[in-house]
């Protein structure tokens, strides 16, 4: 707890978002404590609360100087300095489109580009090629001095500079620049012809590297200054003229791959102090600085995530490692650390450094880290991937990034490909939806990235765990309504991670006022005082913040990791505590009836247990119990010391207790062979039960009451519609209706039952998941609320059978797996604060909102996603910044509180053109998919889907009568809501909101519960599957991963007309995957991927690959399995021919399709055209 | 008569605004809150139908029309809560789509009016005693 001591009037405890809650009476304290927010505005309110760039530069410039003391000519670097800031402000407002308008030098600069990106297809050439006589050589050469002389670009700016500084400085070598320089030019004008060069296919830049690294060491010498050279341009392109450039790059990641690149060069030239490549440090290091500019360029600033960073400690010790080396190293390895996690480990870790020669040192890192860095980046963003609003991309530059920051860049070329020289941001960029057909990208669609400045920017918190629906958050609520777009945030706050700072202090700084946690955006005034980003309160640092663990400096409160670091995790004091933190317990509640049996659940679900009961998370602590129940209910005494467990059956469900209040939960370590043998012989235990009935609610009821001392999670398995006792449940669907047009009824509960005892478990901080494997119908509209409310989750496996129905057996089988070993948080709240102005007024997922920003979770898992909508209560006219925090507190299953904090920050924007510009489409439709389940439950499912046209009609027609310059006639988007119409169609084709197709209640509101709790990319995925052609899998564009080549095949559009009968087609619908195999399938794909000799000889259900030998079946499979990887639970694979009756579920998923009941995408544009036009 | 029944609904309703601004100020929780409330939701509604009957028995036919449309509202407002919900306040809805304040908006037209019929109370009844 942040100064005890100067707390006013609430206690320490106050923490606001903290409260474990834990029995009634904390609950009232943590209310009476927490919220009560009485803002107090900072004086200087009117005041941007975030220096943005250039204010805070000075203070920067100390610490690089600093570095440049390592190397040899300091002077140099501060000559740097000069230059760049006398040159900086012309750079910045030069015209935009200065470059591309002089012919010879754009070409040059598509040349060195090129060069870039044709360098990494073909490693062998350079080397090869160095000394040929290419056009390259010169002219770029020329153009830096005709750019050094006018310094009318930025481009030519930076790189004149480093030039000259090296003239001037003398610290090393001339000819080192020039060394550099000639490389990078014949190196393009080499490969220049080999390239097409809008190379949509995205050659990607991983492979290439790995192979160069693995091929020969000795060529790094060219290669090494060449990538430091060539890297830090496009780069310090970006940072000085965000705006204004016309070919600059589009993404800021690349700015961070490139800092990670730069930081690999540095460490081993420094190393070796090699002067060739020092120029390339030096300037690497230049750019650096200035890339991480605003608050502080030293330590580790992550937004992403994969950096593994387990605290300062570990932090320090890697990086001391580096340091064996040189000083600098560990300097840069903390400044790097954020960016590019693997350019850390790498450096850090001897191995591949001792082997080879100094300056392939540099390189070889760079070859051997970039692939072990893709798979986290696939499944996650990129940090902060296409900057939305750039102005027109020039192709050639734009591969660049691309290559660098993986598949995720890719689709933005696509955007950027129809190359815009306008002054429109690219969002803005009108698209005649009922004209150009393939608005689908090539690739994932990327999350738009906040046009903040590059330094703020670089911080914010990672899209996978935080976004908004509108990138830039209109000032008014006015202007909100005009925009017709709903705002709100997504949330996957508890996200698998696999790096996250982590930070051991006694003091978690906090604002006083409304107890927002220190975050990087945060201002500080002077070094004693922070500004509150929330409510702008001014703050004092306490003492001990003053020290940076990190650096071992003292007086650097701006360095430490909490405000480096927007996402960042806190080991809570006590004061963060009601009670001790509780163990990690569990409880199984088995349905054992006959229908039960019959499915032969039990077997899959015990043998899973066995297989995990080791990995279950927990310490010594951990307990475990089961109940079972049919129309009696079970329980196991499994206490230590029995020589085999003990069944007490209790058949008073109408008043059930517990036979054993202390024997039932049972320590796992003490009674594990108990534990074994009770699941080894469960599956046989009720063979020949004839008991039907399911008295599901007195069960529960008794899991309740064995729960409630300590809290945890209550699995629940039931098989059927519970027919005895309390929370009784009566068969409420017709099934005439399921394919009615009209009113589909009973989404909603039936009774309170289950939602009362929810509340009272999340109370006791109990968490029920439920997993209903049910052929009939079960009610889950009125089961659900006993997970709903308790922030537990659902699965659903319609019409399980063991035997009969092996796809969902094998699901349930890996959703298990995935359910038993995950990470989870107990004993959990979460608040989100916003900055003054914003309030939020409605919750969607599974929890219960026990105040009004307060989160009670009884469990926390890392597959839960999150939304809530907001509203602008006040105008938001006297900031230019808003920011948005989610404190998640929560009991490790270690018994350590902690507390993980995520911090967005978002400019605030005046028109209504720069709303548009940021819409983010995938978290729009995430956003009103929740907001029409709401309806349809609430109101009707009609209401729902009407709701959901008008909002695609409405905002397109806002948007339409916007721009007055465009015709009304034809249906325009801009480009950032281009895929607008097409998800919403989607969402109403969708289990969920479908009319006219046959859906059972329970598939129904399954949906509909699966799109409340998803985090947005499975939502994503389960709305929009993704489609690609896999029978012609080619090495092209294929990205490395772990030292697997993984093609990447361009998207599909979801329709029928891709399907040929020669192709196979793989889908990816997030928890399933279809491979679909074309009738006149090329022979050699079906002996080679699937192995059968032909197509007759596939059979019907086909759940895996086999392992042939062939290069297609490697690709497939490699292909298959990087899928895999991304997401947590790990799909089921289906085969599907021509005449499989699994076919209609393929189908269904063929959105654009007409079907018998619904539109086609282009039918659905047109109606929408229509309606806008009334 | 009517005063007196006034004297039972009148805590109430300042009970409800005072309980929903607390939930506002988030000094107690959303289930503790909504269940104080719902106890006495029905004994406000039943209240408040017997001083409309009441009326239209005395045949104080103005009172009465005037009584009439609020009593219907808390009627349906009774009636129309769903299957699966806790009463007119359910602690799981009442911070979503700015319910608690709709429930506080109501609750204090609900008090201006009853504010408004405790004087005319008071004034028919001090007209029927000078009366008498």
């Amino acid at each position: 707890m942040s100064a005890p001591a100067g707390l006013p009037p609430r206690p320490a405890g106050a923490a606001a978002a903290v409260y474990p809650g834990g029995p009634g009476a904390s609950r009232e304290a943590a209310a009476a404590q927490g919220g009560a927010p009485c803002y107090q505005n900072g004086p200087v309110q009117g005041q941007m609360q975030f220096p943005s760039g250039y204010g805070s530069h000075p203070p920067n410039y100390s610490v690089p100087s600093g570095h440049y003391s390592e190397v040899p000519n300091k002077a140099a670097a501060s000559h740097l300095d000069n230059q760049y800031r006398a040159s900086y402000y012309p750079t910045y407002y030069s015209a935009p489109a200065q470059n591309v308008m002089t012919p010879s030098v754009g070409t040059n600069v598509l040349n060195t580009q090129e060069s870039q990106q044709l360098y990494n297809k073909t490693p062998p050439h350079t080397v090869g090629s160095a000394e040929g006589p290419i056009q390259g050589a010169i002219p770029p050469a020329s153009y830096l001095h005709t750019n050094a002389q006018q310094s009318y670009s930025a481009f030519g700016n930076l790189y004149s500079t480093s030039v000259s500084s090296s003239v001037a400085s003398q610290g090393f070598p001339l000819d080192s620049g020039h060394c550099t320089m000639p490389t990078t030019p014949v190196v393009s004008g080499a490969m220049y012809p080999s390239v097409s060069y809008p190379a949509a296919a995205g050659s990607v830049y991983g492979k290439a590297f790995t192979s160069q690294s693995l091929t020969a060491v000795g060529q790094f010498k060219e290669t090494n200054t060449f990538s430091s050279w060539s890297i830090s341009v496009p780069h310090s392109l970006q940072q000085h003229v965000p705006m204004g450039y016309n070919s600059t790059l589009s993404t800021m990641s690349s700015a961070q791959s490139v800092q990670g690149n730069l930081s690999r060069n540095l460490t081993g030239s420094a190393a070796k102090v090699n002067n060739q490549i020092n120029t390339g440090v030096q300037y690497g290091g230049y750019v650096n600085n200035q890339a991480s500019s605003a608050p502080a360029p030293l330590s580790s600033s992550s937004d992403d995530e994969e950096e593994d960073e387990e605290d300062e400690e570990a932090a320090i010790d890697s990086s001391s490692t580096t340091s064996s080396a040189s000083p600098v190293l560990n300097n840069y390895d903390a400044l790097e650390g954020g960016g590019y996690p693997e350019a850390r480990s790498v450096t850090s870790s001897p191995v591949p450094a001792p082997s080879v020669p100094q300056t392939s040192k540099a390189s070889k890192p760079f070859g051997y880290g970039y692939p072990t860095l893709q798979p986290g980046y696939q499944n996650a963003a990129p940090p902060t991937p296409v900057q939305p609003s750039n102005p027109g991309h020039h192709p050639g530059l734009q591969h660049y990034p691309q290559q660098y920051s993986g598949v995720n860049q890719l689709s933005s070329s696509l955007g950027g490909l129809s190359l815009q020289h306008s002054q429109q941001p690219e969002s803005l960029r009108p698209v005649n939806l009922t004209q150009d057909r393939n608005i689908l990208p090539v690739s994932s669609v990327p999350a738009p990235v906040p046009n903040l400045n590059s330094d703020l920017r670089k911080l914010n918190c990672s899209p996978d765990s935080f976004r908004c629906t509108l990138t830039n958050v209109p000032q008014t609520q006015a202007l909100l309504n005009k925009a017709k777009l709903p705002l709100g945030l997504l949330l996957h706050p508890f996200r698998d991670l696999t790096q996250l700072p982590v930070i051991t202090s006694s003091t978690i700084v906090r604002c006083r006022s409304c107890r927002t946690y220190i975050n990087p955006f945060v201002s500080f005034i002077d070094q004693r005082r922070w500004k509150c980003n929330l409510c702008y309160r001014v703050n004092d640092v306490p003492e001990e913040f003053m020290y940076n663990p990190l650096t071992r400096s003292y007086g650097e409160p701006h360095k430490r990791p909490e405000v480096q670091n927007s996402t960042v995790e806190f080991i809570a004091s006590s004061d963060y505590m009601l009670r001790p933190p509780q163990p990690a317990v569990y409880l199984f509640v088995l349905d054992v009836s006959h229908n039960a049996v019959e499915a032969g659940y039990l077997t899959i679900v015990c043998q899973s247990l066995l297989e995990n009961l080791d990995k279950l998370p927990g310490d010594s602590r951990t307990r475990i119990g089961f109940i079972t129940f049919d129309s009696t209910v079970q329980f196991y005494n499994l206490q230590e010391g029995l020589s085999q467990p003990q069944m007490l059956i209790v058949s008073d469900i109408d008043d059930i207790f517990l036979p054993t209040p202390d024997s039932l939960l049972v320590n796992l370590h003490e009674s594990k062979e108990l534990i074994k043998d009770l699941l080894n012989a469960l599956p046989n235990m009720f063979t020949n039960t004839r008991e039907t009935h399911s008295a599901l609610g007195p069960a529960l009821q008794a899991a309740f009451k064995l729960m409630s001392p300590t809290g945890g999670r209550i699995s629940v398995f039931q098989t059927q519609l519970p027919s005895l006792g309390a929370g009784l449940l009566h068969s409420r669907e017709d099934p005439n209706q399921r394919s009615s047009t009209k009113v589909v009824q009973h989404l909603g509960p039936a009774t309170d039952f289950y939602k009362k005892l929810a509340l009272d478990c999340s109370g006791q901080q109990t968490a029920v998941d439920l997993f209903l494997l049910s052929s009939q119908y079960s009610d889950l509209a009125s089961l659900a609320c006993i997970s709903k409310y308790s922030a537990g989750c659902i699965y659903y496996y319609p019409s399980f059978h063991r035997s009969h129905n092996p796809t969902q057996a094998e699901k349930l089988q890996k959703d298990l797996k995935r359910y038993l070993t995950r990470k989870i948080g107990f004993e959990a709240v979460m608040r989100i604060r916003c900055t003054k102005g914003l309030s939020i007024h409605t919750f969607h997922g599974n929890f219960f909102v026990r105040s009004t920003d307060l989160l009670s979770l009884a469990n926390v898992n890392p597959d839960a996603g999150f939304a809530v909508q907001m509203s602008i209560e006040e105008s938001l006219t006297d900031t230019s910044l808003v920011c948005f925090q989610t404190a998640l507190l929560y009991t490790s299953s270690k018994g350590e509180r902690r507390i993980r904090v995520h911090t967005l920050c978002l400019p605030v924007v005046s028109s209504l053109a720069d709303v548009y510009a940021g819409a983010d489409v995938q978290a729009v439709v995430c956003l009103l998919a929740n907001m029409a389940v709401d309806r349809s439950v609430s109101s009707s499912l009609a209401d729902a889907r009407d709701a959901l046209v008008n909002a695609v009609v409405d905002s397109l027609a806002a948007y339409m009568s916007a721009a007055s310059n465009l015709q009304q006639s034809m249906l325009i988007a801009p480009n950032s809501l281009k895929l607008f119409p097409l998800y919403i169609l989607a969402l109403l084709k969708q289990k969920a909101f479908r009319t006219g197709t046959s859906t059972r209640l329970d598939d129904r509101v399954y949906a509909m519960c699966q799109m409340k709790s998803q985090p947005l990319v499975h939502l994503m995925k389960m709305i929009h599957p993704n489609l690609y052609r896999i029978d012609r899998l080619i090495d092209e564009s294929t990205i490395h991963v772990n030292d697997r080549v993984v093609p990447q095949p361009p998207l599909q559009k979801l329709s029928a007309e891709k399907l040929t009968r020669e192709g196979a087609f793989f889908m990816d619908c997030g928890s399933i995957f279809y491979i679909w195999i074309g009738k006149n399938c090329d022979n050699n794909f079906i002996k080679d991927v699937l192995g059968y000799p032909n197509y007759a000889s596939v059979p019907q259900k086909m759940t895996q690959l086999p392992e042939m030998d062939a290069l297609s079946s490697e690709r497939t499979r490699s292909f298959i399995s990087w899928l895999r990887d991304g997401r947590p639970l790990s799909p089921v694979l289906q085969v599907i021919k021509d005449e499989n009756p699994a076919k209609t579920d393929f189908l269904q998923h063929l959105i654009e399709d007409r079907t018998e009941a619904a539109f086609s995408y282009y039918e659905f544009l047109l109606n929408i055209q229509q309606q806008i036009c009334k | 008569f009517c005063i007196l029944s006034y004297c039972t609904i009148f805590p109430y309703l300042v009970f409800q605004i005072i309980t929903l601004s607390d939930l506002e100020c988030d000094y107690i929780n959303a289930r503790s809150c909504c269940s104080k409330l719902n106890k006495w939701v029905v004994p406000e509604v039943i209240g408040h139908a017997v001083v409309t009957v009441l009326m239209l028995i005395s045949l104080h036919w103005f009172i009465f029309l005037l009584n009439l449309p609020v009593a219907t509202w808390n009627i349906y407002r009774y009636i129309m809560v769903p299957s699966g919900n806790m009463g007119v306040f359910d602690p799981t809805e009442i911070h979503n789509r700015g319910q608690l304040k709709s429930h506080m908006k109501e609750a204090m037209i609900k008090l201006g009016f009853h504010l408004l019929c405790f004087f005319m109370y008071l004034y028919s009844m001090i007209l029927a005693l000078i009366n008498d």
